[in-house]
């Protein structure tokens, strides 16, 4: 049941944050290189690209990534 | 010292030495990201570890080649560099993960019961209102009647289930954009679908949680 229940709660929350126009993971790929290095400038990324913030919180896939490139962005010996 | 990204683009372009000196260079800096970009999935003391680095290393070198003249300079050339390095990097540490799930055991639950239907196939609950069961209900029908088979299959993968879209999508033998453009139209088919409905996705979280 509690199962059930989490199921419906993860669909729903989709349902919110759905939009009728949204960045797909190839258009968010071609800019997440300037979008992390923004990020790691410490501008205000969601305001300069608010789409793409949007389609990192949808992808799990793309946010692994975006996650991953700052690491490396913020890496000190890099 | 540090190439621009002009240099990077014109030494990887040419022949020779300083193609060599710049690839050499590139293969040094993609090496040196991968324990950070990796290091939520694999530690450089893994035994697996050098082995997938030499292959990521080399599918990037690659692919950079292959795809020197789509850089803008909108990013620093290195960084380019690494974002393609992470996509491939991922894709396969993903495979690997995921490899020994089917979709099935999404789609179809060892008790029989298939996808949503587990939503609305719960035994009567005393925490549940007639009315929060009756919702439940509604939002089964709208999924059942309104969207296909495969997004209803991706919606619960991924949606549900936390599956990457990538493996998603190489189980149905699609491309990873081409899935999240499907999920994309599942949620808005869906959003659209419950507002004619008169269910507010909004308002039934708000409730269920409070519940």
């Amino acid at each position: 049941m509690k199962d059930n229940g989490r199921m419906l709660k993860k669909l729903l929350e989709m349902v919110v944050k759905t939009y009728e126009q949204e960045m797909d993971c190839a258009e968010v790929f071609e800019v997440l290189d300037i979008y992390a290095e923004a990020m790691v400038r410490g501008e205000d990324v969601s305001a300069m690209l608010p789409k793409v913030k949007h389609h990192l919180e949808m992808c799990r896939d793309c946010f692994e990534e975006y996650e991953a490139l700052v690491r490396i962005l913020e890496s000190p010996d890099l | 010292m540090e190439r621009t990204n002009e240099q990077w683009v014109s030494d990887l372009r040419s022949s020779g030495s300083a193609q060599d000196q710049a690839l050499g260079d590139l293969r040094d800096k993609i090496r040196k990201g991968l324990p950070y970009s990796l290091s939520k999935w694999l530690t450089p003391s893994d035994p697996n570890f050098d082995v997938l680095a030499d292959e990521i290393v080399q599918e990037t070198l690659l692919r950079v080649l292959d795809h020197l003249l789509s850089f803008e300079g909108r990013s620093k050339f290195t960084t380019w560099a690494h974002k393609i390095a992470v996509r491939i990097a991922l894709t396969e540490l993903r495979r690997k993960r995921w490899e020994d799930v089917s979709l099935d055991e999404w789609v179809q639950g060892d008790d029989g019961v298939s996808g949503f239907d587990r939503i609305a196939a719960m035994t009567p609950n005393p925490d549940l209102s007639a009315e929060q069961v009756d919702i439940m209900e509604r939002i089964q029908q709208v999924i059942h009647d309104d969207l296909s088979e495969k997004q209803r299959t991706a919606l619960l993968a991924i949606g549900v289930h936390g599956m990457p879209v990538e493996e998603v999508a190489r189980r149905m033998n699609m491309k990873r954009n081409a899935l999240y453009k499907l999920l994309h139209d599942a949620r808005l088919r869906l959003k659209k679908s419950m507002a004619a409905d008169g269910l507010n996705p909004e308002e039934i979280l708000a409730a269920f949680e409070q519940g």
